[in-house]
């Protein structure tokens, strides 16, 4: 068991690591000029030597990820709540959410760069793509309750309140954390996208302008130094809304069995 | 049909340890009750069914007979199209188990069977007793902690018992609880129940598609006959309550089966009645 898991983790490093060397190794015996592809080993050093813009670069975009990823949480979440409750408003509304989902972030970008500032923009299009996901997820779940357990609260008399809140909440949380999971990296593509849309500098430039930036400036290795961040932020998200999901349903969801070889 | 015998109600009420209540007194009656779907089905037709307190009654038939449906309207979860459901008795307090357990997967044993308690009002502490005692009934006392994933086949069911257990009800439906259990479980389950309903002198309205469960767990069985779903044939248990394995090897044992049997497949033959042929 510990052997296996030890080999689980050794082999995907271990080939990350070679690809690095090769990549390394590829760079340095063609001579191939940092402004066609930098070395990994000179990207780790802009990484350090640019820090400072970087850090900055990446506290904005982390930042306007989490407000969206946040404010479509919650939005979408009540949403679903008001959706299940009361079914005529679910008919009347869904389609406008289907519209706004089934649109393109990257055209709706430049009209809400007409009425917001950049910053409220990139903002509002990594909420609008983030938000469905968890929207469409919550609300199938919370319809999604065994039947007989609603005869069972039914028989009981329970009031409509106790059934959502002590039946539908719980069955509808697994579907809840998987419209997290894809609103979480939704929510960073979203403001990257709307980032190069809006294209906005100075104070409140993102990490996906410092690779617009670099790319004008043929500073190919910040712009690979701005994309490793922006990877690793990605990761940080994926592993935080699976660790969050695994807290929450490893004690009884099959999702989280691990089953035994 | 058998003649029912007085003597064999006696010797049960003499050898139970069940106090011997007025065992005959209508908990509910059906009166001429009818049920058609919105989709058109006539689930049922004119119906008349009395429950009786303290007995265990099996609805017997193959599907699509409305047994189940009969239980939905007992336990006000549908309404019948025609006819009435009459409760003579002022408290009816229901316990309903399904076919499946139909466990709550996010709550462990506890407060699955906490549940009923729960709508009621009572706090986890005010209930604790009860559930526990409940727990004791269906013996799983120990696995209050549990999840249900962790818990075998047979164990969900007895949890699924506990929880309708919970509310001690007057009245407790069971819509073919054993069907998905193995044999083994089944039989084990079926000894328990007996068990559990003497101790209790519990009223019980069981669904079933079975024969020999049907004996074996009945003071009464009613056959009944699909499209449209009606009673056709009763059939008496005599035999003393609670029964054991020497039971099912005795020749009023086989001869009940036969004549269930021959009651069912009568039912399954006979055209519906007033000649119809029933619109499925």
């Amino acid at each position: 068991m510990n052997r296996d898991r030890a080999i689980r983790t050794l082999l995907p490093a271990l080939a990350f690591l070679a690809a690095l060397a090769a990549w390394e190794a590829i760079v340095r015996i063609n001579h191939i000029p940092p402004v066609i592809l930098p070395a990994p080993s000179l990207i780790g050093a802009t990484l350090v030597k640019d820090w400072p813009t970087l850090s900055g670069s990446l506290v904005v975009t982390l930042s306007i990820t989490l407000e969206a990823l946040v404010a479509a949480t919650v939005g979408g979440t009540l949403l679903a709540l008001l959706f299940a409750q009361w079914r005529p408003l679910e008919y009347t509304f869904f389609p406008f959410t289907v519209i706004l989902q089934v649109t393109p972030v990257i055209a709706i970008a430049p009209l809400l760069l007409v009425y917001l500032t950049p910053g409220e923009a990139v903002l509002v299009c990594s909420f609008l793509v983030a938000f469905f996901p968890i929207l469409a997820n919550t609300s199938l779940g919370l319809t999604s309750v065994d039947h007989n357990l609603l005869d069972l609260f039914q028989m009981y008399r329970a009031s409509s309140w106790r059934q959502l809140l002590w039946l539908r909440i719980p069955a509808a949380l697994p579907y809840f954390l998987g419209g997290l999971r894809i609103g979480g990296g939704l929510a960073l593509i979203g403001a990257i996208v709307a980032e190069i849309a809006a294209g906005s500098a100075g104070e409140g430039a993102g990490l996906a302008f410092r690779i617009v930036e670099s790319g004008y400036r043929l500073n190919i290795p910040r712009m690979f130094a701005a994309l490793v961040l922006i990877s690793v932020s990605g990761v940080a998200i994926f592993v935080c809304t699976t660790t969050l999901s695994w807290l929450l349903l490893h004690r009884w969801h099959d999702s989280a069995r691990r089953r035994e070889p | 049909m058998a003649a029912p015998l007085p003597a064999a109600r006696a010797v049960a009420n003499a050898t139970g340890d069940a106090p011997s209540a007025p065992a005959r007194e209508p908990l509910a009656r059906l009166a001429q009750v009818g049920k058609t779907f919105q989709n058109g089905v006539e689930a049922l037709r004119a119906v008349d069914l009395e429950i009786r307190r303290g007995e265990f009654l099996s609805l017997l038939g193959p599907s699509g007979c409305g047994k189940s449906t009969i239980l939905r309207l007992l336990a006000g979860l549908a309404n019948p199209s025609l006819g009435r459901i009459d409760w003579p008795a002022t408290e009816h307090d229901l316990g309903f188990v399904f076919q499946e357990p139909t466990l709550m997967p996010w709550a462990n044993v506890f407060d699955n069977v906490w549940l009923p308690l729960r709508l009621q009002g009572q706090s986890r502490a005010t209930a604790r007793p009860r559930v526990e005692e409940a727990l004791a009934q269906v013996g799983l006392s120990g696995f209050d902690r549990a999840y249900p994933r962790e818990l075998s086949g047979g164990m969900k069911m007895r949890a699924s018992i506990a929880r309708a257990l919970a509310t001690r009800p007057a009245l407790l439906l069971m819509d073919e609880p054993f069907a998905a259990l193995d044999e083994i479980t089944r039989m084990k389950l079926n000894d328990d129940l007996v068990a559990l309903k003497c101790e209790l002198n519990a009223t019980v309205v069981f669904v079933t598609h079975s024969v020999f469960e049907s004996v074996y767990l009945s003071d009464r069985i009613v056959v009944m006959a699909p499209r449209p779903g009606r009673v056709v044939a009763e059939v008496a248990v005599p035999a003393p309550q609670p029964r054991n394995e020497d039971f099912r090897l005795r020749a009023e044992y086989a001869e009940l089966c036969r004549e269930t049997s021959r009651a069912l497949h009568r039912a399954m033959g006979a055209e519906p009645a007033g000649g119809e042929t029933g619109s499925q």
